[in-house]
């Protein structure tokens, strides 16, 4: 197993070189370092002078990928690419364009995007899977019909309405929590109610739709007709049996993004002024501060990449028949 | 001649993809065992109401990518002067929505704006009022008392013909059908009305005689009111939402033009050939898969800002500009979007080189390339359809989600996300202009929610494996 | 089961109410309960502040914060208009003396040709000292007791206050001289170096000095040790400025942030070893005299200011404009500042939810800058206001000023077709200017909140005048005591005049095609360049537009690559020189990389400048402002869009609120009536909780069929 985990671990090493390489490129061709420094300095009374020595502190006035003025193993690192990118792989993020250490940034932001996501994710399960059950307990019955089509209709709205709607009816017309905001500690709690609602009435649609197929998938099973022969009422089979075996589905899938909790949401966070990372990058992305964005790119992969291992993990876990090999 | 046609290079893509539509239906027709599922797809009730309602989407699309540049008025007679501004079929046919700007907000069918202003009354006092718009209900003369009774007017009288018209269309077509089946008109008509045709063709005539209806009363009325009322600038909400309709189609269906070329040749290749090239493919997608989605786009459409701006002369329009920039859009989604589908057809060619026929076509020394393209495409094709029809909803939900990012499509484009986008600030107002708002949700909703139910019933249809239910 | 589920939600919603019913305070309410009554202004920040070091910080937002916490040597008069400069940490007002180039002292009426140089002396007061700070603390022994951190010491150091002791010192004029020369820092990127290297003296030379000085091993330069020649420390209370030549400008540079003092401690202190990765420095961490010093620092979600227990104490001033009595901004004269005890700025960066939440009470003023909140008000074209039914009915005020800035529409003078000093060039871009109809652009784009530009002098700047006297003859008649555009018949005469009738080139031909950039701004921007392609279509032009990201448009700006571009300036002091030389020509971009964008030159223009910013301002002066608006009115090198307006929304409780567009450091004015907030709170945000309960029954309903069906099935399956 450990050896299976370090084997796994060696092979997101190039997968990360390689994200690496295309978002630098992407971001460089992108934004050459004259342009960061004009913008992080602003362009009222700015010159050549000012930028030179910006760039200097920064880093930024080395030879991106090659340095010709280098020799041996100077010519590779010393270039922006080596500078700042061999330090991600420590998790060494340095300091943002505009001057702030980001490991620090996202040590701090990552617990607001979590006190979101996390009750979201648990709360939205227990809903939706409820509501599947329910509907495949009425499976072929009118209810199903409808419910299919609700479902499908709730997967049609762009998430955009939802937060929307969920802001001004219960925030503006109701009253009954606080349109946006933060606070820390408990004092959290009236600002996570609706962004949290919403983010569950946002997910019901999809997920009841697809805890559905998987609770049908294992109905039509022969174990479940040798239960139901034996004389089980639904109920145990429903509960005992389907809801049992279809778990094991459900929460690998939920092992996948469990790492991207951290990410946090972009819409959301930025609707109600989490101060989670999910506002963190799309401020980078408006600020244009590309230390921040790479840092955040190279972040995601990491976490994608554990998440895949994580479900092959839990596979195995949940399953003994399954070898890593 | 009062116009000179032009061709943005999204147009011709989307002609190309539409011929491409086309001559695959009409493959698909001749070959039983392809046409069959599809056939299933139209006899479900869903499916056909659905597909006759992208299908109505779809012209819009096509319709509003006919694009010439119109004449200017003023030239002299000698030399046609052509304006730089790019107009499409669909701003002609409707040109009265497009033209009439009012001063600003409006509600739907209003005819008063919708903010007091200071004004001179009869007796030459100042006072704040609603002034009068500048086109809409411009006719009437008393418009509180006459307001509702012509709008009512207008749309029975567009009723009419649009049930005339759709008469006339479904009667010539049964005429025909019945001619051709030697059976009598009648009894076509009663099969139809129980609903015991073979085709769903009962719900199909009702879905046409709404679409037909909706189409002709929206039409009538916007000659003469603003439908969804008007935007900040006094632009007709109704003409933007329609205008947006070709927006969400190009980036559902061009994206697929970047993916299945991409996803198919790697997908088939990783699978039929493994090793290195295995190796390979499987790294490429392991890799951009990793990557934030959102974030690559961003960074993406940064680039193309930075080389149009580095470019500007090559762009003699706005509209070319921002036509680039959606057809770039496409491609980084495709370029995003390709390796789900990539990685299911390689496990499916793995698969299917174990088939019995294709070890056998191997021994018999067929090429390797034949057997691909014989034996192995054709049997994923199904698998390639599934996932383009599923994703095309997603692909035009998406764009919403981008533009209000600021790296969705360019901001002078007519769009649905760009819609949203702008009114949500409006919803801060007091009273709410919700109209803007709603006016994006029903087009977008509408789309997607038929996009959805079509995609269900494809699935069901060409995937013998789907399980459904105890129905 | 089911008996279960219901008593589970009967429970809920029991609960639900009991906790609705036990708090008496709002639900809605964003802040914690037990703040309501105090004395805290509520205000909000749309963007995290990207430097709080004065000598980097340049814009509003940050202005925001630390203009309440530094104290430079002057400020604005809150009241008196036109903005007047009063001491604020000065003694009295700076004295002039000119000199000329052998040292010997001029007359205060010389020619400014004679001087060499100008000597400001400034006296600051004696009693201020710094807000408690770990930096002046010092152990037993006399020594400072954070300035030897090692990397032990600062193992449990996350924020500043983590150093438990604290100290304060009193305020010295070397202080203001320490932050001139960190001004002139290399490594500190001031975004005043450049200017100020052409003013003062040996600011160029003492750049020189700290970069061969600069020691990669040591990570502190003593600036005190380097001398720079204009600065010098008279005395404990003396420092004098020497500027090169004359420039009677130089004086409002003195109230801004730039020129607030720098305790040589604390810049010691933030520069040790680990001190920059916790993010301890000046960017988050403000040393400064003021009525306030930042106490929370969480630029993800909240700023908090306090009274700063060392303030030295000011008065709320005793005279102003003669409305303001009226106003009742003169109910507090002589009562010492600042009067409110805290100021939150809560992160807000959607303006949906700031907008509701102002209306809700939970903010005391829109803001100023905000452009979504036009919804509430509604103006018309003759400028009145008229706030919606629903702010009328909670006594919200409105508060409006026309600002200190401009905003144009500029052509590149050296662009062949619409630029140059020829008679067909200008006729064209008169004509331009007439058909680019701004009256319009301010009613739809800014709900009125604007008034059409005559000249680069905004109101409120020496040089503006009002009325038929301060027209734009080339643009406007006076008729009836009011401004009315020329026609666009009188535009087209101008076009053809200029050889382009109907928008074709007489002599080619060919249309006239013009290239408009501009940088994109999301989703509005698609209707004001439809708008700006109206305009031109007017007179028959094909304008087509190339939009760019910030940089890029900068950069066509700096190359000279565009044809029509626009942007605004905003005032950095009350003078119209700050104006004028926009258009200044050896200030052009393609001379100098000045902010002459569209690289005007006018020699006359250019000497009358020179000739004007060496004046105060005096009726002769006036006359010359006169000339000078009559020769750029002449030439249009611009279209002179707009003076835009700003205003606020106020609640009742928030008093002495009166738009000052230079001062930023007038939050010590303000007062808040507490309770009446608190009062007003409840009585605007009753929860609506029955549609709660409605869903709640609807819930149990929908069960029931649910069992009976399912009791059915069982039953059918049992036979």
């Amino acid at each position: 197993m450990s050896a299976y985990i370090i084997r796994r671990m060696l092979y997101a090493i190039p997968i990360l070189i390689g994200i690496n390489l295309i978002t630098f490129i992407l971001f460089f061709v992108v934004n050459s370092p004259d342009d960061m420094a004009l913008m992080q300095l602003g362009s009222k009374h700015t010159t050549e002078l000012q930028i030179e020595d910006w760039k200097r502190e920064r880093g930024y006035h080395l030879p991106l990928l090659y340095n010709t003025e280098q020799s041996g193993l100077g010519a590779v690192t010393e270039t922006i690419f080596y500078q700042k990118s061999a330090k991600l792989f420590v998790f060494d993020f340095g300091s943002s364009d505009s001057g702030r250490d980001i490991g620090y940034d996202i040590s701090q932001r990552m617990w607001p995007s979590l006190a979101l996501a996390i009750p979201t994710l648990l709360v939205g399960l227990l809903v939706t899977i409820t509501l599947a059950l329910t509907i495949a307990f009425f499976r072929g019955t009118y209810i199903d019909y409808w419910a299919v089509i609700i479902c499908v209709a709730l997967i049609s709205i762009s998430s955009l309405f939802y937060i929307i709607g969920g802001q001004f009816l219960i925030g503006k017309l109701l009253k009954i929590v606080p349109i946006s905001g933060f606070d820390t500690g408990l004092h959290a709690l009236k600002f996570m109610i609706l962004p949290v609602l919403i983010g569950i009435v946002g997910g019901i649609g999809s997920n009841t739709r697809w805890y559905r197929t998987i609770f049908l998938e294992e109905i039509n099973k022969d174990y479940v007709r040798t239960a139901r022969s034996k004389g089980l009422s639904e109920q145990v089979v429903l509960f005992k049996h389907v809801l049992r075996n279809a778990l094991i589905p459900i929460l690998t899938g939920v092992v996948v993004v469990l790492p991207l909790l951290f990410m946090g949401s972009l819409l959301t966070e930025n609707f109600f002024g989490i101060p989670g990372l999910g506002s963190y990058t799309i401020d980078a992305i408006n600020r244009q501060d590309f230390a921040i964005v790479r840092a955040m790119v190279f972040l995601g992969s990491v976490l994608y990449i554990i998440g895949l291992v994580l479900t092959d993990i839990s596979y195995t876990l949940v399953d003994p028949r399954i070898r890593l090999s | 001649m009062s116009m000179q046609p032009t061709f943005l290079i999204t147009d011709l893509l989307f002609f190309g993809l539409t011929l491409g539509l086309i001559s695959f239906v009409f493959v698909v027709r001749k070959r039983p065992h392809l046409s069959r599922p599809w056939s299933q797809v139209l006899k479900s009730t869903t499916g056909s109401v659905s597909l006759m309602i992208l299908l109505f989407y779809y012209a819009i699309a096509l319709i509003d990518s006919v694009h010439f540049h119109p004449r200017v008025a003023q030239a002299t007679e000698s030399q046609y002067q052509y304006s730089s501004e790019v107009h499409s079929l669909l701003d002609v046919l409707m040109t009265p929505m497009r033209s009439r700007m009012e001063k600003t907000f409006s509600a739907p069918l209003a005819t008063h704006s919708f903010a007091k202003e200071m004004m001179q009354n009869e007796s030459g006092q100042m006072q704040r009022d609603y002034p009068r718009l500048n086109y809409a209900g411009a006719h009437l003369t008393q418009p509180e008392d006459e307001k509702v009774a012509d709008i009512i007017s207008i749309s029975l009288i567009a009723s009419a013909r649009a049930l005339s018209y759709w008469a006339l269309i479904w009667l010539s077509i049964l005429w025909l059908y019945s001619r051709r089946q030697q059976r009598s008109l009648t009894l076509i008509f009663k099969q139809i009305l129980k609903a015991q045709t073979a085709y769903p063709l009962r719900a199909i005539a009702f879905t046409s005689a709404l679409l037909m209806l909706l189409t002709v009363i929206s039409m009538q009325l916007g000659q003469h009111y603003h439908l969804f009322g008007t935007d900040k600038v006094g632009q007709d909400v109704f003409y933007q939402a329609v205008k947006s309709v070709r927006t969400g189609i190009l980036i559902g269906v061009l994206t697929t033009l970047i993916t299945l070329p991409l996803a198919i040749l790697l997908g088939a290749l990783a699978g039929f050939f493994r090793g290195w090239l295995d190796d390979l493919i499987q790294y490429i997608y392991t890799t951009l898969n990793s990557i934030p989605h959102v974030l690559l786009i961003a960074a993406a459409v940064l680039l193309l800002q930075v080389y149009m701006s580095g470019h500007a002369d090559d762009f003699d329009s706005l509209t070319e500009r921002a036509d680039l920039r959606l057809l770039f859009l496409c491609l980084i989604l495709g370029i995003t979007s390709w390796t789900g589908l990539c990685r299911l057809l390689r496990a499916e060619t793995f698969k299917l080189r174990e088939m019995e026929y294709i070890q056998a076509a191997e021994a018999f020394g067929v090429s390797k390339f034949k057997i691909l393209m014989r034996h192995v495409m054709p049997n994923f094709m199904h698998i390639v359809i599934i996932s383009v029809v599923l994703d095309f909803s997603g692909l035009v939900l998406a764009e919403a989600v981008l533009s209000y990012i600021n790296i969705g499509v360019d901001p002078s484009m007519n769009s649905w996300g760009n819609m949203i986008n702008q009114a949500r600030l409006e919803m801060a107002r007091d009273p709410v202009v919700w109209w803007s708002l709603s006016a994006a949700f029903i087009f977008m909703f509408t789309l997607v929610l038929f996009a959805n139910l079509f995609a269900d019933v494809v699935r069901d249809a060409l995937d013998p494996r789907i399980v459904r239910g105890e129905r | 089961m089911t008996v279960r589920k219901i008593s589970l939600a009967l429970c809920c919603t029991g609960l639900f109410t009991f906790l609705v019913a036990c708090s008496d305070q709002e639900l809605n309410n964003p802040y914690r309960d037990n703040d309501s009554a105090r004395s805290i202004i509520y205000s909000s920040f749309s963007e995290r502040p990207k430097e709080l070091d004065p000598v980097k910080s340049y814009n509003a937002g940050e202005y925001e914060f630390i203009a309440q916490i530094y104290e430079p040597p002057l400020q604005y008069h809150f009241l008196k208009r036109p903005y007047e400069l009063v001491p604020l940490a000065a003694a009295k007002m700076p004295e002039k003396q000119f000199f000329d180039a052998q040292g010997a002292h001029l007359a205060e009426d010389v020619d400014p040709k004679q001087v060499a140089y100008t000597e400001y002396t400034v006296t600051i007061q004696s009693d201020i000292s710094y807000q408690p700070h770990p930096a002046f603390s010092k152990d037993e022994a006399g020594e400072f007791r954070y300035h030897q951190l090692t990397a032990t010491d600062l193992e449990r150091i996350n924020k500043l206050a983590d150093f438990e002791m604290v100290a304060s010192r009193i305020l010295t004029a070397e202080d203001y001289v320490y932050q001139i020369k960190r001004l002139a820092h290399p490594n500190l990127h001031s975004p005043l170096a450049g200017l100020l290297s052409n003013y003062i003296q040996g600011f160029k030379d003492f750049r020189i000095d700290v970069l061969t000085q600069l020691d990669p091993q040591k990570s502190w330069l003593d600036l005190r040790q380097i001398a720079m020649t204009g600065v010098e420390v008279l005395d404990q209370q003396r420092y004098r400025i020497r500027v090169k030549g004359v420039y009677p400008q130089f004086i409002y540079w003195l109230s801004m942030p730039f020129f607030a003092p720098i305790p040589w401690e604390a810049d010691r202190f933030y520069a040790q070893q680990g001190m920059a990765e916790r993010n301890i420095s000046f960017d988050w961490y403000p040393v400064g005299t003021g009525p306030y010093m930042l106490t929370e620092n969480n630029p993800n979600l909240r700023m908090v200011l306090s009274k700063n227990p060392n303030f030295h104490g000011e008065l709320y001033p005793t005279e102003g404009e003669p409305s303001d009595l009226d106003n009742g901004l003169l109910a507090d004269a002589g009562k010492p500042l600042p009067f409110v005890d805290r100021i939150e700025f809560s992160l807000e960066k959607e303006s949906i939810p700031y907008w509701n939440k102002f209306l809700q009470g939970y903010y005391d003023t829109s803001g100023i800058s905000s452009d979504s909140f036009d919804q509430s008000v509604e103006l018309n074209s003759r400028g009145e206001f008229g706030l919606s039914d629903e702010m009328i009915e909670r006594d919200i005020k409105l508060s409006s000023a026309v600002a200190t800035s401009l905003y144009y529409l500029g052509f590149n003078m050296l662009d062949p077709v619409i630029g140059g000093d020829t008679e067909r060039a200008r006729l064209l871009r008169r004509a331009i200017s007439i058909a680019v109809d701004y009256d319009e652009f301010i009613s739809i784009f800014r709900n009125g909140r604007g008034e059409p530009a005559q000249g680069p002098i905004p109101p409120g700047i020496f040089g503006f005048e009002e009325g038929q006297a301060g027209i734009n003859p080339y643009v406007y008649d006076w008729q009836k005591d009011a401004l009315k555009r020329k026609s666009i018949e009188q535009a087209k005469q101008l076009l053809s005049a200029a050889g382009y009738a109907n928008g074709i080139d007489q002599k080619s031909g060919k249309p006239l095609i013009l290239y408009f950039d501009t940088v994109s701004r999301g989703a509005d921007s698609k209707a004001l360049l439809n708008w700006m392609v109206k305009q031109f279509a007017k007179l028959d032009i094909q304008l087509v537009i190339r939009t760019t990201d910030g940089n890029r448009f900068m950069d066509k700006l700096d190359k000279g690559t565009f044809q029509i571009y626009q942007l605004g300036w905003n005032a950095d002091y009350p003078d119209p020189e700050n104006f004028f030389f926009l258009l200044y020509g050896p200030n052009s971009m393609a001379l100098s990389k000045g902010q002459n964008y569209s690289n005007y030159q006018n020699p006359e223009y250019d000497q009358l400048f020179d000739k004007m910013k060496a004046m105060e301002n005096s009726p002769q002066r006036l006359r010359i402002i006169q000339e000078m608006n009559a020769i750029v009115r002449a030439d249009a090198p611009w279209v002179w869009s707009f003076y835009p307006k700003q205003y606020s929304l106020n609640h009742t409780w928030y008093k002495n609120v009166k738009p000052n567009l230079m001062a930023n450091n007038t939050f010590k004015y303000r007062r808040v009536d507490a309770a009446k907030r608190a009062q007003m709170r409840k009585e605007w945000n009753d929860a609506v909780l029955w549609p709660v309960y409605v869903l709640f029954v609807v819930l149990l309903l929908s069960i029931v069929p649910a069992v009976i069906s399912y009791r059915k099935r069982e039953l059918a399956r049992g036979l």
